[in-house]
């Protein structure tokens, strides 16, 4: 125990010393019989069961006339039944039924007698059981069986164990597309805007799909070491998985100033829990949760259409993190 | 023998049942007057307008992520694609009669369900009710609470829309960063990859419809059971000892009282379901996991974890190429598994702190009147709720 | 006599009044707006930047919601009451256009707009920062403002310049049909649909929270004060 414990435990005590056990036996009898025998209230709670009818009828009434956007008139009156249902019962309850205070002994919960021969009469049942090891060891091995018998169906709850998804949308070559799937060209993302892209041909929904992409000027980006501009940022356009590594939102902010002198650098940033991504040093953490930087996708533009492609997979495992996402090494 | 209706009926129950004992016990309950002992009740009454609600929503709801293009009244989403699972609710919305006023009732439910539950704990956590004999009452009520806000999060999540698919999403990323198994754990839930597979609803439809009613109930019932057989505590005052109960019997007055509050909880919940918008899906829109909207927040009961999930620092611990511990699992998984330790732990810790093994039926009326006192005893305990619900409010 | 030399001073002076009611964007420049973007608006190094591409579209914008002139280059320019009058803002528009190639003010048409179009787009581009029905959000440093004030062709002008930390929008990726439709869809979160009743803010689960606990168990709350006994008997 702490100091601290010690301070409190003697606070407490000191407070209760004079009041531990049971209090003596008062010589007040609490107990007492009044009949309120009120014309009055039963009245009352006669009126206020005929309105709460009333209002009862009144909700099914606009309900079968169903002259619509009704709810709020839906909830008045069953709302209004009930509560003047309440209070005719509590009326009732509190000044027509006779009110009584009554005393009631409570139970002994600890039976001496009962508690030394429950487990005789179990110790009992086990006479002529002369080997208990063998059979406690055999009863261990059903135990352990039966019970991964009965658990093992999970197991289909969950793909199959070979079917781990590794296997990414992203590769070198795909076109990057938009969610209609019209091809997205290098000129449709100009510095300050954001664009959402997708593989061409894959699902929208995996998580693996979307990717920001940002144009930065060029002698403003630093990526990590082994990512050179020319393969992984051309003409300092920039893509990174849109789904955060903290816990998986889609990241859809994108800060941008119009003038950095007095304004905050450019930065991606996660609106669940401001994880906040710094696009100009491989997506950087430089704010907020996230115990790792977005898995950047490297691009190439087409020289005839200027489409963009993909130039490879993402740099690290995309999402939240797990026991063997790769961290790309940072 | 001159026909009797009244003892003819129970002679019936008793030649069947011999539940007559049973039944004048009953009558003749004593229950302690003081109105935060009814705190309890207002959850349970909350728990049957949400079984009552939920049953007609249940109808209606169709729990599958196939797509269908909304051809509905609602301008702003004509010619969306869409879930079933949304376009289901949006329909029990807009177009079933009262269906908008069973759904937000249901909802609002659930939200004053879960705060009877907290104000209730408070009120047997500052009275010291939960000391023996009461300890396991305690623990079953713990477990309620716990189940109670997993039921509200899957029930919140089926709609598929926007503001809870975000939702689910974090849920995901916390599920992945539990150690070493997180990963598999995940994929088991989801059945794959988030978003999982295409009936991941009729997953969170089973476990909102059947699963944790059954065990909320049946602990319910079990609490219930051990409130009657333990009796009920109360405060100090005369007549009151260790060894009697001093209060109104259940028939007629307290029952009344009770039903009128039954009638009370059903009355606000209705005003509320029909009064006060709640998750207006058809503004939030259907769910892509590409997608997000600022401002998304989780229901009440789950703000302390987000605030969790948003003031930790960003601390992963990795090493040898692997992750042992993702960041979401400090805010997600640890700080409440410790915070609902430190509830189990309560009855336990008292005794140690106290050195009071007795058993108690009379509540220590200091520990209420007294807050500077208690606030010594209990801010370590406390702080974590506390802490983290200032942080849920300020996130 | 006296009368036609009366009517001959006047017609002298009305060509001096009617020119000295015709502000002078120059002069309103040079004195509002030049200690931070320059006497010919090139700019002022940590304090303004040029404005030779900013055109009327991003004068405009900044003028009529008040957002400029800003007291401190280091305050974020939020929207408050324009420091000046509509005929000001027309003559400082002009001349901010007049110094260099800077788009012109946009067109906007909210009745061609598509509301489903819009909202697919809103919530595909804005929402992550101005929240799904406008209502506003935060960004790390910043708040993104509630949209229910803008007009139609401030929000075509804010999605085209993106002003302060804004990203921008071209032509590119939203397009002149597209944007008729975001700012249909923005005119329609002022009133959006709340057929559930009182729509406390339109923000989501905070204020129902708070609903739930002061307004719903407060309720109960005085019920059971009612019922039960205060102190214990």
């Amino acid at each position: 125990m702490s100091p601290w414990h010690v301070i409190v435990a003697a606070v407490l005590l000191a407070l209760r010393g004079g009041r531990r056990g049971p209090e003596p036996e008062e010589p007040v009898d609490p107990r007492e019989r009044r009949v309120p025998y009120s014309s009055r209230a039963q009245l009352l709670v006669a009126v206020l069961l005929v309105l709460a009818g009333l209002a009862g009828l009144g909700f099914s009434a606009i309900y079968l006339v169903h002259p619509g956007h009704e709810t709020q008139w839906l909830g008045l009156a069953l709302g209004g039944a009930f509560a003047l249902l309440a209070a005719a019962l509590i009326v009732a309850g509190k000044a027509v039924v006779p009110q009584e205070v009554a005393v009631e002994t409570r139970s002994q919960l600890v039976h001496e007698q009962a508690e030394q021969e429950v487990p005789q009469l179990v110790a009992e049942g086990g006479e002529g059981l002369t080997r208990r090891r063998l059979i406690a060891g055999a009863a261990g091995v059903a135990g352990i069986g039966v019970g991964a018998a009965l658990v093992t169906p999970a197991a289909s709850l969950g793909p199959n164990v070979g079917e781990r998804i590794d296997a990414i949308p992203w590769r070198r070559g795909v076109r990057v597309v938009d969610e209609r799937g019209r091809a997205i060209l290098a000129d449709d993302v100009p510095p300050g805007t954001f664009v959402t892209g997708f593989p061409e041909g894959a699902s929208l929904r995996d998580l693996a799909s979307p990717i920001v992409i940002v144009r930065l000027p060029p002698s403003t980006i630093h990526l990590p070491e082994g990512r050179s501009q020319e393969e992984w940022a051309p003409e300092g356009l920039l893509a990174y998985s849109k789904i955060c590594t903290h816990a998986g939102c889609a990241i859809a902010l994108y800060r941008y100033p119009s003038f950095r002198a007095t304004q905050q650098r450019p930065a991606l940033v996660c609106p669940c829990h401001y994880s906040t991504f710094d696009p100009a040093r491989g997506a950087d953490v430089i704010f907020g949760p996230a115990g790792r930087p977005l898995p950047q996708l490297p691009l190439q533009i087409d020289p005839a259409t200027r489409e963009l492609r993909a130039n490879g997979g993402y740099s690290a495992s995309i999402g939240p993190s797990w026991l063997n996402a790769n961290r790309g090494g940072a | 023998m001159t026909p009797e209706p009244g003892r003819d009926t129970v002679r019936w129950i008793d030649e069947r049942a011999g539940a007559s004992p049973a039944l004048k016990a009953a009558l003749r309950y004593v229950f302690p007057e003081h109105w935060s002992f009814m705190l309890g009740e207002i959850a349970l009454y909350a728990f049957l307008v949400l079984v009552g609600t939920g049953t007609f929503l249940a109808f209606f709801f169709e729990s599958s992520t196939a797509e269908t293009t909304y051809h509905g009244s609602y301008a702003p989403l004509a010619g969306e694609r869409m879930s079933l699972a949304y376009a289901s609710t949006l329909r029990l919305s807009q177009d079933v009669p009262g269906g908008l006023l069973l759904r937000q009732t249901h909802h609002w439910a659930a939200l004053v369900f879960i705060a009877a539950i907290v104000a209730h704990l408070l009120r047997v956590f500052f009275t010291a009710a939960f000391r023996k004999p009461r300890d396991i009452t305690w623990a079953v009520g713990v477990t309620l609470l716990m189940l109670a806000v997993l039921e509200g999060f899957a029930g919140y999540s089926m709609p598929d829309d926007l503001l809870s698919g975000m939702g689910l999403a974090i849920a995901y990323g916390v599920a992945m960063s539990l150690p070493v198994v997180g990963g598999n754990a995940a994929f088991l839930i989801w059945g794959g990859e988030y978003p999982g597979t295409h009936d991941f609803t009729t997953r969170l439809l089973t476990l909102h419809v059947f699963i944790l009613p059954a065990a909320i109930g049946l602990l319910i019932a079990v609490h219930l059971a051990a409130v009657i057989r333990t009796h009920h505590t109360q405060f100090r005052g005369p007549g009151h000892t260790e060894r009697n109960v001093v209060g109104t019997p259940t028939w007629p007055a307290y029952a009344l009282r009770s039903l009128g509050l039954l009638s009370a909880t059903a009355a606000v919940l209705f005003l509320l379901g029909g009064l006060v918008q709640i998750n207006p899906i058809w503004q939030w829109g259907p769910y892509e996991p590409y997608l997000a909207t600022n401002g998304a927040q989780p229901d009440w009961f789950l703000g302390w974890l987000i605030g969790g999930l948003r003031l930790m620092p960003p601390l992963e611990i990795h090493f040898w190429g692997l992750t042992w511990v993702p960041n979401p699992f400090w805010g997600g998984a640890a700080f409440p598994l410790v915070v609902f330790g430190v509830l189990y732990a309560i009855p336990w810790l008292d005794r140690r702190l106290t050195r009071d093994w007795a058993r108690h039926e009379l509540l220590d009326r200091r520990l209420t009147r007294d807050w500077a006192r208690h606030e010594l005893l209990d801010r370590p305990r406390d702080n974590p709720q506390r802490t983290a619900l200032g942080m849920a409010f300020f996130a | 006599m006296r009368r036609v030399a009366l009517l001959l001073a006047l017609a002298l002076i009305a060509p001096g009044v009617a020119l000295a009611a015709q502000p002078d964007g120059r002069a309103l420049f040079q004195g509002s707006c030049s200690s931070c973007h320059g006497l010919a608006g090139r700019g002022v190094r940590s304090r303004g930047p040029s404005l030779e591409r900013a055109g009327a579209q991003a004068a405009d914008f900044y003028l009529r919601t008040g957002r400029m002139p800003l007291a401190n280059p280091d305050d974020p320019p939020v929207r408050s009451h324009p420091a000046f009058t509509d005929a000001q803002i027309s003559a400082l528009t002009a001349y901010v256009a007049s110094l260099g190639t800077g788009p012109p003010i946009p067109r906007v048409d909210p009745t061609s707009g598509d509301l489903a179009a819009g909202r697919r787009a809103f919530t595909d581009h804005c929402a992550g920062c101005h929240q799904v029905v406008a209502r506003g959000g935060i960004v790390t440093g910043a708040i993104a403002p509630p949209l229910q004030q803008a007009t139609p062709r401030e929000v075509a002008e804010a999605v085209r310049i993106g002003p302060y930390l804004m990203p921008r929008f071209t032509r590119r990726q939203i397009d002149d049909g597209t944007l008729n439709d975001i700012v249909r869809y923005v005119q329609w979160t002022k009133h959006p649909d709340d057929r559930g009743g009182w729509s406390i803010g339109n923000i989501g689960p905070i204020p129902e929270g708070m609903v739930a606990w002061f307004v719903g168990l407060l309720a109960l709350l005085l019920v059971i004060r009612l019922i039960g006994e205060r102190s214990p008997r």
